[in-house]
């Protein structure tokens, strides 16, 4: 009882204004006269209508649990149990605060119950009312999966009425929210159960049908998968979903079905060259996006088709070419605008309200539009100010716009052009670093992966991005918990590392101790792995440097090196390995910590014996390099290499069928000759 | 190139564009098209039938896609023009391919072609596609719109990225394309704008130059050697769905028309709304639910409701055939009417002939071993109730035994044709299929009081007595009971003959050989043949009268020829004796009557339907392209 009421404060100023009349309704529910209660609830039912301040009243006065009561005894005459079932319905539709007291009265488990009764009436109306309740962003959706025997039930109640389909439909539409929730409801054949639903004369059934197929494909292969096999009335699902997008449809009923599209052709289950994504999806969705949708649908509009065309560039050329969808895209960052600003205070609030979202969509869509293709990178960069937008958007309060813009900016780095021409001029750098600064995970890994790219060689926001202070940043990325922010650390310090000042790589290896690069050495993530390795070869690149750290490290290099080929790796971490090898052979005192070292010796002829010719022309290239003749002791090593046997190897590998290993051997045995 | 037989089959189906439903049928129509020498028209004898079979498909694409547009006012664009067209321009395959002949050395050698004629403003959208077959030495092609002068605007760009122009005027638009690719140009002429496809993916609106507008013609550009392009009007699907961004616009005009905004003057509004019902009503004599309506909607009605009741008798006599009885009603009840109407006269005996001939005209009728004095059994009457369009189909599914006036205008008379629906069935064998239909003839013996009302007021109470009072005082002409009597032997062969005739729906029909000249009788034959030569008298004296009118000679020789034929009902010219005929008559007839009462001869709602028709044409012709979507056939149901 004290669960239902509403809060202390409320409650007082509410109670003060409790009327007579309200609780004498409550108080005709406890008549003896069943009669009696029956007129009462009606009475009530029509008392409450529309009446959001009776409802409150009613709930305070405590007629919610009396009318569960009611409803739950076998005793109460049906046409009473339906009648309460209607009053706590139009109770649901009242506040959020009213739900809230429902949900704590246990009025779902109540209602569930009542669908066990056979009545249709009855079933209607708790249906009903469960409906208004579930579609509250204040109930909890897992309560629908508590009882096991629910969705079954639910399943079974489809067939019964065109009213029971568009609440059981509209509930597990609302109600899908997670993987689970899509196995479940898969599970006991939901598919089966709906899709005859898609062509029921009710617009409204249709409508939640579409939505429940939606929401049970989205990210869902297993459902994707089913749903391009069934027939509905002969027809497939994808061309029913195709004639639910024809442009006379209802907006809603368009993207709904284009979503469902979408979902299955980014599960696989159809092709992207398929002519209803090609010719149907694509274009409805870029239609989504103009300037007379309402500002919701432009929003799930651009967001699915960034979805939609993310991994195919043949769908991003064609968007990119359609409806000028890249300059209506620039429309999206015009809210709130100054016109409704001055105008009309109700118009100022929703452009304010989805104006976030708006601009975070555009941002999806750009970075999603702007992932392969060049000529489309340019065609977005030269959009009226997008830079700016995009440098502004970095440093919004709202997450998911940074998150977005980042997104955007990380699609348009992958561009030479960008790197060295807009990036550089509108100094996205800047924002980016503070960005990164203090960031959520998921934002640091795209901002430290577009880092990465600010710091290839050719760009020219690599020097002020370095005198940032930018190293100590990716070295404790290095250590963070999410492979993805390693791999972004690392990689970034390995661009960085590529044909660097001495100064840099000896900061770099600073910064990140030796140890930590030991630690990343044995990274669980291949990728890691790869990018250390990388950046070790960079760092090993001319012979000053390699001399240098060599002489510092040497030993602790030589072992890692020792570890990885002695390990189970890959053939790419292998032949890296070997190519560090080959750098260290390179150097004039680092050529010793190889040759005193048999062991290493008899690993490099091992491998230039190897099946795979990248691993024996990266041995090959070390050999090379250590009986390299116009160095200092060069016929030394030339001799003990020779007494090892590796001139029989190279002369063998000169009659190799790979040219390159071939040329590679050639030139090493002209070493000897010469 | 030869069909395959199917294809030629599906042609020749489709030749005769109306749907036949049997096999039998079909045949008989293809002899109606070829004795009516339409062949030459659409080709099916000469030429390359594949060529035939295009020429087909672009006709019924077209009459898809611009079911507002009158060609033979304003012809739709269906070839490159042979005549506007620069001498560097060729032109093949039946003036749809173009390539460019010239040297293509500098922009001057530019040339360009456009299609025979402008683009209709009766379209409100219009579409047509080219296909590059080859961009030839430089690809230097425009695709787009021309006005008078050979002009284009936006086109596209070529596959080097420079913008090509023609006449200096040619804007770079859009994406490059190249050989293979299917561009298409769209004209908006609802909104003003114009959009290219490419590959059936649309590059988005763009605004048309006002100069631009009027008469714009489909062109192309070329300016290099080896470039070629084929278009289609039409003649094969398009790339692009047109079809359904036509759909949305449609869709468009249609909610602004529904929620087209009327403002302060809601009560102005119905009150309109009503008169206009109203005066329908008493119009073509409902008479009771003329005044259920009134009184329900606190109107006046101007007509005295004799007045409107006679008419109504009037009318339902020629629509039961038995126009001479009409004549003698309207001779009574409106002397000196006829007389100065000769036309009208001449026009009511001549369908009193044809009604003789069809055997249910009074004169002939009362030699017939049936009453002739039945109201009920009238093969096939047509309804009261004017019909719109070319929907028929009820016609002939309210049931043969009686002249039913099917309306269902207004929800107060829904009710209680609903309520008398129920008194109906007890008492005729044969009930309505229509709810909406009230069947006067039986309803004056049943007593419809005990009927149960839902949801009955007392003045719905009164006015549905008053309906049946009214039935009553309607069938007063006839005799009751021989209605009653005759009912059920009349009745049963007739309906077989009118459903017949149902089947048949105008078409030559060889199955109802049953039917007999006069009903069979010679004595009626005879009364016929006198009536005729008197027919032929007033024809002459009318002549004399007021010179020669060929009208009448047509009327009078097409009635005469039913005699030439053994079975009239399947000649050349037997749709004369179709019941549906009557209909023009009998509203002719009535007309004249409210003339002479000083009423007016067309209701408001016809007027209003007319004028708002003549408004979408008025509108083809002043270029106001939402016309093609605001028709009127799409607001009748």
């Amino acid at each position: 009882m004290m669960a239902c009421l509403l809060e202390a404060p409320l409650r007082i100023s509410v109670l003060s204004e409790v009327t007579a009349t309200s609780r004498h309704y409550v108080d005709r529910l406890f008549d003896a006269d069943p009669q009696n209660v029956l007129q009462g609830v009606i009475d009530m039912k029509n008392a409450v209508i529309g009446n959001n301040k009776q409802k409150a009243n009613l709930i305070v006065l405590g007629a919610v649990p009396r009318l569960l009561y009611l409803l739950q005894q076998s005793s109460s005459s049906l046409e009473l149990r339906t009648e309460c079932a209607v009053v706590l319905g139009s109770l649901a539709m009242g506040t959020e605060n009213n739900i809230k007291s429902l949900v704590d009265c246990h009025i779902i488990p109540a209602l569930l119950q009542g669908l066990l009764c056979s009545d249709l009436i009855f079933i209607e109306a708790c249906l009903r009312c469960l409906r208004t309740v579930f579609i509250s962003p204040v109930t909890p959706v897992q309560l629908l999966y508590t009882d096991p025997t629910v969705i079954p039930h639910l399943m079974s109640l489809l067939s019964r009425s065109r009213h029971t389909q568009e609440y059981i439909t509209q509930i597990f539409a609302h109600c899908c929210k997670t993987p689970e929730h899509q196995t479940v409801l898969f599970n006991h054949g939901a598919i089966q159960n709906i899709a005859p639903l898609l062509i029921s004369p009710s617009d409204k059934v249709r409508m939640q049908a579409l939505k429940c197929f939606s929401v049970l494909a989205y990210e869902n292969t297993q459902v994707s998968m089913t749903l391009v096999n069934v027939l509905v009335d002969g027809e497939q699902l994808s061309q029913v979903f195709v004639r639910m997008m024809q442009r006379d449809k209802p907006i809603e009923m368009q993207l709904t079905a284009a979503k469902c599209l979408t979902y299955m052709c980014r599960a696989g289950a159809i092709r992207t060259d398929d002519n209803c994504i090609v010719l149907k999806t694509l274009p409805c969705l870029v239609r989504m996006c103009s300037k007379e949708r309402l500002l919701e649908e432009r929003v799930e509009g651009a967001e699915t088709l960034a979805y939609l065309m993310e991994p195919d560039v043949e769908l991003q050329r064609i968007a990119s070419v359609t409806d000028h969808l890249v300059s209506m895209l620039a429309d999206y960052f015009k809210y709130p605008s100054s016109v409704s600003a001055i105008t009309d205070i109700k118009r100022l609030d929703h452009d304010l309200k989805h104006a976030h979202e708006l601009r975070q969509a555009a941002f999806k869509l750009y970075a999603s539009l702007g992932s392969n293709d060049e000529d489309i990178r340019k065609k977005i960069t030269e959009t009226e100010n997008m830079m700016d937008r995009i440098v502004s958007g970095l440093s919004e309060s709202s997450i998911k716009v940074r998150l977005a813009a980042v997104r955007c900016l990380h699609s348009l780095s992958r561009s030479v052009q960008q790197l060295r021409t807009s990036f550089h001029d509108h100094a996205v750098w800047k924002p980016l670093m503070k960005l990164l600064q203090n960031a959520p995970d998921e934002v640091l890994v795209m901002a430290s992966s577009t880092l990465c790219n600010l710091l290839l060689e050719f760009s020219p926001s690599k020097e002020p991005i370095l005198d940032s202070g930018v190293i100590e940043l990716l070295c404790s990325l290095t250590q963070s918990d999410s492979p993805a922010l390693r791999v972004n650390g690392i990689w970034a310090l390995m661009n960085m590392a590529f044909q660097a000042d001495q100064k840099v790589k000896v900061e770099i290896v600073r910064a990140l101790g030796t140890e930590q690069l030991f630690r990343l050495l044995s990274d669980p993530d291949t990728n890691v792995l790869m990018k250390t390795l990388g950046l070790l070869r960079n760092l090993l690149s001319t012979r000053p440097h390699i001399d240098q750290i060599m002489s510092s490290h040497g030993k602790q290099i030589m072992q890692a090196v020792t570890l990885i080929l002695e390990g189970e790796h890959s053939i790419e971490v292998k032949e890296q390995t070997l190519c560090i090898l080959a750098n260290i052979a390179d150097g004039n005192t680092a050529k010793e910590l190889i040759m005193t070292n048999d062991d290493m010796l008899q690993k490099i002829k091992y491998y230039m014996g190897h099946s795979n010719v990248k691993l024996q022309l990266a041995a090959t290239f070390c050999i090379s390099n250590l009986i390299w003749n116009e160095e200092d002791g060069s016929q030394e090593r030339q001799d003990k290499l020779k007494d090892m046997g590796f001139v029989d190897i190279l002369h063998k590998l000169t009659q190799a069928s790979d040219p390159n290993l071939c040329d590679r051997a050639k030139t090493a045995m002209q070493q000897y000759l010469a | 190139m030869a069909l395959p037989s199917c294809q030629q089959c599906a042609l020749r189906r489709a030749l005769c564009s109306t749907t036949v439903p049997t096999r039998h049928c079909r045949a008989a129509a293809i002899r109606g098209y070829l004795t009516a020498a339409r062949i030459d028209t659409t080709g099916l004898l000469t030429g390359d039938p594949a060529f035939n079979y295009q020429e087909h498909e672009l006709n019924e694409r077209l009459k898809r896609l611009y079911p507002a547009v009158n060609e033979e006012e304003t012809p739709l664009p269906r070839s490159w023009s042979p005549k506007d067209k620069y001498s560097y321009i060729g032109l093949s395959q039946n003036n749809l391919r173009v390539h460019y002949k010239g040297h293509g050395k500098n922009h001057k050698d530019a040339a360009s072609v456009r299609a025979t004629h402008p683009i209709p403003a009766a379209c409100g959208i219009y579409y047509f596609e080219v296909k590059i077959v080859s961009k030839g030495r430089d690809g230097y092609m425009g695709i787009g719109l021309s006005a008078q002068g050979i002009n284009l605007i936006p086109h596209h760009k070529p596959p080097d990225g420079h913008s090509f122009c023609s006449s200096g005027t040619g804007q770079p638009y859009g994406p490059t394309f190249t050989t293979g690719d299917v561009i298409g140009c769209c004209v908006n002429l609802i909104n003003n704008t114009c959009f290219y496809t490419k590959n059936g993916h649309s590059l988005g609106n763009n605004l048309m130059k006002n100069d631009l507008r009027p008469n714009l013609y489909p062109t192309v550009g070329l300016q290099t050697p080896g470039e070629i392009v084929d278009a289609n009007f039409g003649q094969q699907p398009f790339v692009f769905d047109i079809e359904d961004y036509m759909s949305e616009w449609r869709a468009k005009i249609h909610s602004m028309i529904a929620r087209f905004p009327i403002g302060e003057r809601l009560g102005d509004w119905q009150s309109v709304l009503q008169n206009m019902v109203s005066s329908y009503l008493v119009h073509h004599g409902y008479c009771a639910t003329a005044m259920a309506f009134s009184r329900a909607t606190e109107t006046m009605i101007q007509e005295d409701q004799t007045s409107i009741k006679n008419r109504q008798r009037i009318q339902k006599l020629v629509l039961a055939g038995r126009v001479g009885e009409a004549i003698d009603a309207t001779q009574q009840l409106y002397p000196g009417l006829l007389e100065h109407n000769p036309n009208l006269l001449f026009m009511l005996k001549c369908r009193q002939f044809v009604e003789m001939v069809n055997g249910t005209d009074s004169e002939v009728r009362c030699f017939s071993v049936h009453s002739p004095k039945s109201q009920d059994s009238y093969p096939g009457s047509p309804n009261l109730s004017p019909r719109h369009g070319a929907t028929n189909a009820h016609l002939h599914n309210t049931g043969a035994d009686s002249p039913t006036c099917s309306n269902g205008v207004t929800p107060t008379n829904k009710n209680k044709s609903h309520n008398k629906y129920t008194g109906v069935s007890s008492a005729s064998s044969s009930p309505s299929s229509s709810p909406s239909s009230v069947n006067y003839s039986e309803s004056n013996s049943t007593d419809s009081t005990k009927s149960q009302h839902h949801s009955a007021t007392s003045n719905q109470e009164t006015s549905d007595s008053e309906m049946e009072i009214e039935a009553e005082h309607y069938s007063n002409g006839v005799t009751e009971s021989s209605t009653r009597i005759m009912n059920g032997t009349y009745k049963h062969q007739e309906i077989l003959q009118a459903d017949d005739s149902s089947v048949g729906n105008g078409v030559a029909d060889d199955s109802c050989s049953s039917r007999q000249l006069c009903g069979g009788n010679q004595a009626a034959t005879e009364r016929m043949i006198q009536f005729g030569r008197e027919l032929q008298a007033l024809s002459e004296q009318l002549c004399r009268q007021y010179g020669k009118n060929a009208t009448h000679k047509k009327m009078l020789q097409d009635a005469f020829s039913l005699l030439a034929y053994s079975d009239p009902w399947n000649c050349p010219v037997g749709q004369q004796l179709d019941p549906m005929q009557r209909e023009a008559i009998c509203s002719a007839l009535n007309s004249a009557i409210l003339e002479s009462q000083n009423l007016p001869k067309q209701p408001p709602l016809m007027l209003a339907l007319g004028q708002a028709t003549e408004c979408v044409q008025l509108m083809a012709r002043v270029r106001s392209g939402s016309c093609s979507f605001a028709r009127v056939d799409n607001f009748l149901h």
